[in-house]
C-alpha cells in the first residue's frame, strides 16, 4: 500500500514517531507556559532540566541499581527539589526586575548544568534499556508497532490531560489561575502565594523531568541533549502562544507530526520545519494559534 | 578633560602601540572584533531595550557572506566586508520584521528560533562547508591596492574600521533617533502617545545593530581567514549577551571591556585552571580548561544576581556618588 510515493508501514513508523517528539514538546511547552503564566519567567534551563532527568536515571540505574519504575518516580522528584531550591534561592530575587533576568539567569543555570555533567560524562551518548515490560513490538499487520513509543506517548498525553483538568477543573487551579491573574489580590484573600510559586516552578521543572526519562530510551542521553530540543520548544511556544493549556498540548503533537512527515516527504527539511511553521504563523496571526494579544 | 574622554584616549594610544609592545595582532583584532559585535549588540539591548537572542545569526552568517565573495567570487577585501554588512543588514530586517510582532519575551524567543533556523541552513546548505566551516579565506589586497597579507598592515585596517563603526554607535545613541530609542525602552506607550512611530524606529535599531554585527562578523573573516558554525550557534548569542552584561548594558564602554574580559577568560581558562590545582591540590581545577561554558554559566547567575549594571556602570555609579558628596 502506497500514499504519495510512500509506502504506509514508513509513514506510520513516522507518524508515531513524530507522535513521540510531539509529546516531548507538549510537556515541555506545558511546563514553560505554567512557569511563566505565574513567575513571568521563560525558563531556558527547561532544556536542561529534561537531559537532567534522563541522565539522573542513568545514574540511578548504573550506581544504585535501580529501575526504570523507580527513576520515573525518583528523578523527577529530584529534579523538582532542585527546581524548589533554585526558585528560593535565586529566581525569587528577579521578579520584579525585567522579564530578561529571568532569561538570563535560566541561561547561565543551563550552562552550569550542562557543563558540570559534560565535564564528568563528556558528550558521547549513555544508553540505558527500554524497560522489560515495554520490550518488542506488537504486530498490527500492516506495521509493526513499537511498544515503548506508544508508551511514551500514551503517559505524555496522560499527564498532560492531568494538568490541564488539575489547573481548568479543580480548586487549587482556580488558585492558580486567580494568581496568574492578580497575585497580589489572590495573596489578600489569605492565599500563600509565594508557597504557590515556588511549587509551581518544582512542577514544572519536574514535568521536564519526567520527558526526560520517557526520552532516554528512544533519544541517546547526552548533557547535550536539552540544548536543541529547548530552542525547538520556544519556536513551539511562540507558535502556540501561551495562554492556553489545551493549546500547548495540541500544538506541541501537532507540530511533532508535522515534523515526522516532514522527515519522510523531504528530510533536508525536517529540523527547519518547525521555525517556517513559525514564520508563517508570526506573518498570519502574531499573537499565536491559542494566544490573545494583550 | 574628564575621565571619560581620558579612558577612551587612553584605549586608543595603547591600541596602536600594542602591536610594538609585544602583543599577538591577530588576538587584539579578534577581540576588537568582538568588542564591535557586542557594541552593536549593546545598540539594541542597552538603548532600545530589545534582548535579541539571534545576535549570532549576524556575526556568522555575515561571516560566510565576506568569506563566500572573496575566496568564491574572488572579490576584494572592502567588497566583501561591505557585501556581509548588507547581507547581515537584509538578515536583520527579515528578523526584525518578525520579531517586532511580538512584545517582550517572545521577542527573545523569536530570534532564537529564526537564528537557529539559520544555524540549519548553514549547516546543510553546500557552500558553508558543513562541520568544517569555510577555510582559507585570502585577505587579499585593500581596493586592489594595499596587501593585507602582513599582520601589521591589517591590525591598522582592523583598528581603522573598529574605530569608525564605533564612533557611528557614538553617534547613533546621542542623535534625536538615539534618543527616541531611550525613550521607547524607558516608557513605550509614552513614546507612541507622542506621535512616535515606535515600530518603526525599533526596526531600524534592528537592522543597524544587525548590520554593525555582520561587519564585525566579516573583519573576524578577513582577520583569521575562516568562517566557521560555531559562530552561527546560539552559544555565540548567548557569549554576546554575556559581555554586555558583564561589563555594562546600556554603557558605551561596557560591551568593549566585557568583551573583552569573556575572550581572555575562554582563552586563559586552562592556564587559571592549571595555577588554581597547583594552589589548592584540587584536581578538577586542571580540567577546567576543557570546561568553559561552567565558569560562563557561574558568572552569568552571578552576574545576574548581585551585578547587574556590570563593571562599567557599577564604575559610573560610583563616580557619579563621588561628585554629588
Amino acid at each position: 500500500m502506497e500514499i504519495f510515493g510512500k509506502s504506509l508501514p514508513a509513514l506510520l513508523s513516522q507518524l508515531l514517531l513524530g507522535l513521540v517528539n510531539g509529546s516531548f514538546y507538549a510537556i515541555l511547552s506545558l511546563g514553560l507556559a505554567v512557569i511563566f503564566g505565574l513567575l513571568n519567567v521563560i525558563n531556558f534551563a527547561h532544556g536542561a532540566l529534561f537531559m537532567l532527568g534522563a541522565v539522573l536515571t542513568w545514574m540511578g540505574m548504573n550506581y544504585l541499581g535501580l529501575g526504570y519504575w523507580w527513576m520515573l518516580f525518583l528523578a523527577p522528584l529530584t529534579v523538582g527539589l532542585f527546581g524548589v531550591v533554585i526558585e528560593r534561592t535565586m529566581l525569587r530575587w528577579l521578579y520584579k526586575l525585567d522579564h530578561l533576568y529571568g532569561l538570563l539567569l535560566t541561561l547561565g543555570l543551563t550552562l552550569l548544568i550542562e557543563g558540570l555533567l559534560r565535564s564528568i560524562y563528556g558528550v558521547s551518548g549513555l544508553n540505558y534499556d527500554t524497560p522489560e515490560l515495554l520490550e518488542g513490538a506488537s504486530n498490527l499487520g500492516f506495521m509493526m508497532l513499537p511498544n515503548y513509543r506508544v508508551w511514551v506517548v500514551v503517559a505524555s498525553i496522560t499527564v498532560c490531560m492531568a494538568t490541564w483538568f488539575v489547573i481548568e477543573k479543580t480548586r487549587l487551579g482556580a488558585y492558580l489561575r486567580a494568581g496568574t491573574e492578580n497575585p497580589r489580590l489572590v495573596e489578600a484573600f489569605g492565599i500563600n502565594v509565594p508557597l504557590m510559586v515556588t511549587l509551581t516552578y518544582g512542577f514544572g521543572v519536574a514535568l521536564a523531568a519526567f520527558a526526560g526519562v520517557l526520552a532516554a530510551p528512544v533519544i541517546q542521553v547526552s548533557p547535550l541533549m536539552g540544548q536543541n530540543l529547548i530552542i525547538v520548544v520556544f519556536a513551539v511556544v511562540v507558535i502556540g502562544g501561551m495562554g492556553s493549556i489545551l493549546g500547548s498540548i495540541l500544538t506541541g503533537l501537532g507540530l511533532g507530526i508535522v515534523e515526522g512527515f516532514t522527515k519522510v516527504f523531504y528530510p533536508e527539511a525536517s529540523s527547519t520545519v518547525v521555525f517556517v511553521i513559525m514564520v508563517i504563523v508570526l506573518l498570519t496571526r502574531p499573537a499565536g494559534l491559542f494566544g490573545k494579544e494583550k | 578633560m574628564n575621565y571619560k574622554n581620558i579612558g577612551y584616549a587612553l584605549l586608543l594610544l595603547a591600541l596602536l602601540v600594542a602591536p610594538f609592545a609585544g602583543a599577538y595582532p591577530v588576538f587584539i583584532m579578534k577581540l576588537m572584533c568582538f568588542a564591535l559585535f557586542a557594541s552593536a549588540f549593546n545598540l539594541l539591548l542597552g538603548y532600545t531595550g530589545l534582548l535579541s537572542f539571534g545576535h549570532a545569526a549576524f556575526l556568522g552568517g555575515a561571516a560566510y557572506v565576506a568569506g563566500h565573495a572573496i575566496k568564491v567570487w574572488q572579490l576584494t577585501p572592502e567588497v566583501g566586508l561591505l557585501l556581509g554588512t548588507l547581507g547581515a543588514a537584509g538578515m536583520g530586517w527579515v528578523f526584525g520584521v518578525l520579531a517586532i510582532r511580538r512584545q517582550g519575551i517572545y521577542f527573545a524567543m523569536i530570534t532564537l528560533a529564526l537564528a537557529q533556523m539559520v544555524f540549519f541552513l548553514c549547516l546543510q546548505a553546500p557552500m558553508t562547508g558543513g562541520e568544517d566551516g569555510l577555510q582559507g579565506v585570502p585577505r587579499g589586497k585593500l581596493f586592489g591596492l594595499l596587501s593585507l597579507q602582513d599582520d601589521l598592515t591589517m591590525y591598522y585596517v582592523a583598528l581603522a574600521i573598529v574605530v569608525a563603526a564605533f564612533l557611528l554607535i557614538v553617534r547613533i545613541i546621542h542623535s534625536p533617533f538615539g534618543q527616541v530609542l531611550k525613550a521607547i525602552k524607558e516608557n513605550e506607550p509614552r513614546s507612541i502617545s507622542l506621535g512616535y512611530d515606535t515600530q518603526r524606529f525599533k526596526l531600524l535599531a534592528f537592522v543597524l545593530s544587525a548590520a554593525l554585527a555582520g561587519l564585525a562578523g566579516s573583519l573576524k573573516t578577513l582577520v583569521l581567514g575562516f568562517a566557521t558554525l560555531s559562530d552561527v550557534h546560539w552559544t555565540a548569542s548567548g557569549q554576546v549577551v554575556l559581555m554586555t552584561l558583564v561589563g555594562g548594558m546600556g554603557t558605551l564602554s561596557g560591551p568593549i571591556l566585557g568583551s573583552a574580559l569573556v575572550i581572555v577568560l575562554e582563552n586563559k581558562i586552562g592556564e587559571m585552571g592549571g595555577w588554581l590545582a597547583k594552589l589548592s591540590g584540587v584536581q578538577w581545577f586542571s580540567s577546567l580548561g576543557e570546561s568553559v561554558t561552567i565558569v560562563t554559566g557561574l558568572i552569568f547567575v552571578v552576574c545576574v544576581l548581585a551585578f547587574r549594571r556590570g563593571v562599567m556602570g557599577e564604575l559610573i555609579a560610583w563616580l557619579g556618588n563621588r561628585k554629588k558628596s
